[in-house]
């Protein structure tokens, strides 16, 4: 059985460790070059606005400590800023840039009616509270106007942060996926077949084998 | 690339380029009239442009601002629309799959539905013409329906996630073939074969997926049309003896008009009626071809529901193409069903951000139940069905009160799924449920809210009364005014349209040519 422990299932992994190799093109590094120099401070979010999602981002996709985080704020930041939109949305609900500041103010408005204070100093386990009564639609302040909560949740603000995260290097390496493939592609493609230039688990408990073949994948 | 002057009426503009457009624009230039043909969305050069990117590629769909409602509202942008020249074809999924004979005849044959007017027997010709136009990779003989020739192409090998499904089928007892798909498994030209990335949906940056970008429109090019990319169309021009004079298209920050002695549209299944409506004048206060009423209405999508798994084994379904592997089985098969319709299902192979996404909306999962599902992203495996969905004048297109960046007014989408259509999914998800226990997958789940593909708003038929277009596209209402996608088909099937779509415009191009011939235009 793999090990259950988050980042430990393909050790020394690390698909930018490719990035100057045959899977890479130069449009895509120029893109994740971007990506990752992405500036932590918000262009679009004030700043008590990006505490809230800073905090809520950390309850919807949490990091371990051991390693830097992807800043999954400042990334949803920068689409909205770019006004990189999903392009529908349910009647009532905003556009999206209007949609976050609508949502973020209601849950603002919730969690100091419910518990005194802003939501980002807030305990986890009554972040995470809140959150799950948001996505079942029980938040239903009248700040949230025509917007239902639970479609705020699942169209906007846990979608925009799963998307960040995940457009990410750190979140790829993570789950083992090859990343950015052209033009090199695959060639071994059926079961348990896997390119030299793909993430290795830990089979049988076998850590050193894992992290030897991560380590020469480029 | 031959340019035309604004000022002097070309045969043919052409509004949108994609299935419908970029091969109508290729085979009426082929056929000597003077085309241009225009698309909202940039001239994409994929060596150059694409990324291996799921965020960065975003940038092929059509994201403009559109309202969904109805009590099953419709996801847009990436899944179902395109704007790019090539328009959705640029990262469709390439699965290109034959209609069976009898859904041109639905409604005297099977009992629901509309009929086509169309003879299945002339567009088996006109699939075999854009198959070999497309180098579709397919098997040797397919399991369904009647004869139909080999494949230009020999089929792609099978991933593992293709093997799954392959496996389910032979343990249910049911047939299976290696999906008919326009990527490349042998040279073609200067484009190499498919090298097995991944990102189709995300576009193609090897040239070895057969879009209607690097078929269609290179040659249509060649033969001396022009693609005038980044134009917006806003309206169509209509005088007072009831001919369509050009289109006002926005490029370069202003309104431009270009003259045309005729002008189809071919903006898919939302866009072409928007188009029309937004084109409505005091002589057509209900927008254009709009006799009937039915622009807008039946519109149709494809149910899209999936079956997901955990194997032991790894799978790894991000290498090759998503949908190596079909069976049509439900397609052909009409006994033991309690719906009208039919669909096939195939294999799947979503990347991490649209892995992630539906294990959030589909199943409810972030922290870190989220985090530790997708750790087991290698060893996922799915079952994911192309469904067909009845047609009901209720699931439509209108327009909404607010506007666009270019001032329009937007379109708003309502749907609402019938009994049938639920029908039909249940009994899809039960079946595949059942595949994926035979092939011992654990941990088995449903996704039951997806949808696929925009069809009708615009339907083909006999009647004027009930149709929009005749049987060559042509409206009813303005003889020069014709619609070439997705828009025309009055029923949908349950395979992938595209083929279906690029078969019309060929048939369509044809037509007018001897309609040309004989003085009909």
């Amino acid at each position: 059985m793999p090990d259950s422990r988050p980042g430990t299932r393909f050790p020394g992994y690390d698909v930018l460790s490719k990035r100057q190799g045959p899977s890479w093109n130069e449009k895509t590094r120029e893109v994740i070059a971007k990506r990752l120099a992405t500036a932590s401070e918000p262009r679009f979010f004030t700043a008590d606005e990006f505490l809230t999602v800073v905090a809520a981002a950390s309850r919807i996709v949490p990091q371990p400590p051991t390693r830097r985080p992807v800043p999954i704020a400042a990334l949803v930041d920068r689409k909205l800023h770019l006004m990189q939109s999903d392009g529908y949305r349910l009647p009532g609900t905003p556009r999206d840039g209007e949609a976050w500041r609508l949502g973020l103010k209601a849950l603002d408005l919730e969690t100091r009616v419910a518990f005194g204070v802003p939501f980002h100093i807030l305990k986890e386990a009554d972040q995470d509270f809140l959150l799950a009564r948001m996505q079942s639609g029980e938040l239903r302040d009248p700040a949230w106007t025509d917007m239902a909560s639970d479609v705020f949740f699942r169209m906007r603000l846990a979608r925009d942060i799963v998307l960040a995260y995940y457009s990410h290097p750190t979140a790829w390496s993570e789950i083992g996926w090859g990343g950015p493939a052209s033009p090199r592609g695959y060639v071994r493609i059926d079961y348990d077949e896997r390119d030299p230039w793909e993430a290795a688990e830990v089979k049988g408990g076998n850590v050193v084998a894992a992290r030897r073949k991560n380590n020469r994948v480029r | 690339m031959r340019q035309y002057r604004q000022s002097e009426p070309v045969d043919f503009v052409i509004v949108g380029t994609g299935a419908g457009g970029g091969t109508l624009a290729c085979r009426l230039a082929e056929h000597g009239f003077s085309v241009v043909a225009m698309d909202a969305g940039p001239y994409f050069r994929p060596l150059e442009d694409f990324a291996s990117d799921e965020s960065e590629q975003t940038k092929l769909y059509w994201t403009d601002d559109r309202i969904v409602d109805g009590a099953n509202p419709l996801q847009m942008g990436g899944n179902n629309s395109g704007k790019a020249v090539g328009g959705s074809t640029v990262h469709f999924a390439m699965v290109s799959l034959r209609f069976r004979p009898e859904w041109f005849k639905s409604r005297s044959l099977l009992g629901y539905g509309a009929d086509w007017p169309l003879d299945w027997r002339e567009m088996w010709r006109y699939y075999s013409e854009v198959e070999d136009a497309l180098k579709i990779a397919g098997p040797i003989t397919y399991p369904w329906g009647p004869h139909r020739p080999r494949y230009p192409y020999r089929a792609h090998e099978l991933n593992a996630a293709a093997r799954a499904l392959a496996d389910g089928c032979e343990a249910l007892g049911i047939q299976w073939t290696e999906t008919p798909i326009a990527t490349l498994s042998a040279p073609r030209g200067l484009a190499h074969p498919c090298v097995y990335r991944g990102f189709c949906t995300s576009g193609c940056s090897t040239n070895a997926k057969q879009s209607a970008l690097v078929t269609w429109i290179p040659r249509a090019i060649a033969a001396g049309a022009e693609i005038r990319d980044l134009a917006m169309v806003g309206r169509i021009e209509a005088d007072n003896s009831n001919l369509a004079t050009g289109v006002h298209y926005h490029r370069d920050g202003q309104w431009r008009f270009q003259r045309a002695r005729n002008v189809v549209v071919a903006g898919y299944a939302i866009e072409t009626p928007r188009l029309l409506l937004n084109s409505a004048t005091d002589r057509f206060p209900a927008g254009l071809a709009n006799s009937s009423g039915l622009v807008g209405k039946n519109l149709m999508v494809q149910s899209n529901q999936a079956v997901w798994g955990t194997m032991e084994r790894e799978v790894r379904s991000y290498k090759g193409p998503p949908s190596l592997a079909i069976t049509e089985h439900w397609n052909y098969e009409d006994k033991g069903k309690d719906f009208f319709g039919g669909y096939c299902y195939m294999s799947q192979g979503p990347l991490p951000q649209l892995w992630a996404n539906t294990l959030l909306s589909a199943r409810g999962l972030w922290g870190p139940h989220l985090i530790s599902e997708m750790e087991n992203y290698n060893h996922v495996v799915g079952l994911k069905i192309v469904g067909e969905m009845l047609p009901q004048e209720a699931n439509r297109v209108t327009l909404a009160d607010e506007t666009d960046q270019y001032g329009l007014r937007i379109p708003r989408i309502t749907y609402s799924w019938c009994d049938n259509d639920r029908r039909l999914i249940d009994h899809s998800l039960a079946f595949m449920t059942e595949a994926l226990e035979a092939v011992d997958a654990t941990d088995i789940w449903r996704q039951n809210d997806d949808t696929c593909h925009l069809n009708g708003t615009a339907r083909m038929g006999n009647d004027p009364l009930t149709s929009v277009v005749n049987a060559d596209c042509r409206s009813w209402d303005i003889r020069n005014l014709w619609i070439c996608d997705g828009s025309v088909f009055p029923t949908v099937g349950g395979v992938n349209p595209s083929l279906t779509i690029q078969a019309i415009a060929c048939r369509t191009a044809d037509r007018i040519k001897t309609m040309a011939r004989r003085g009909e235009l």
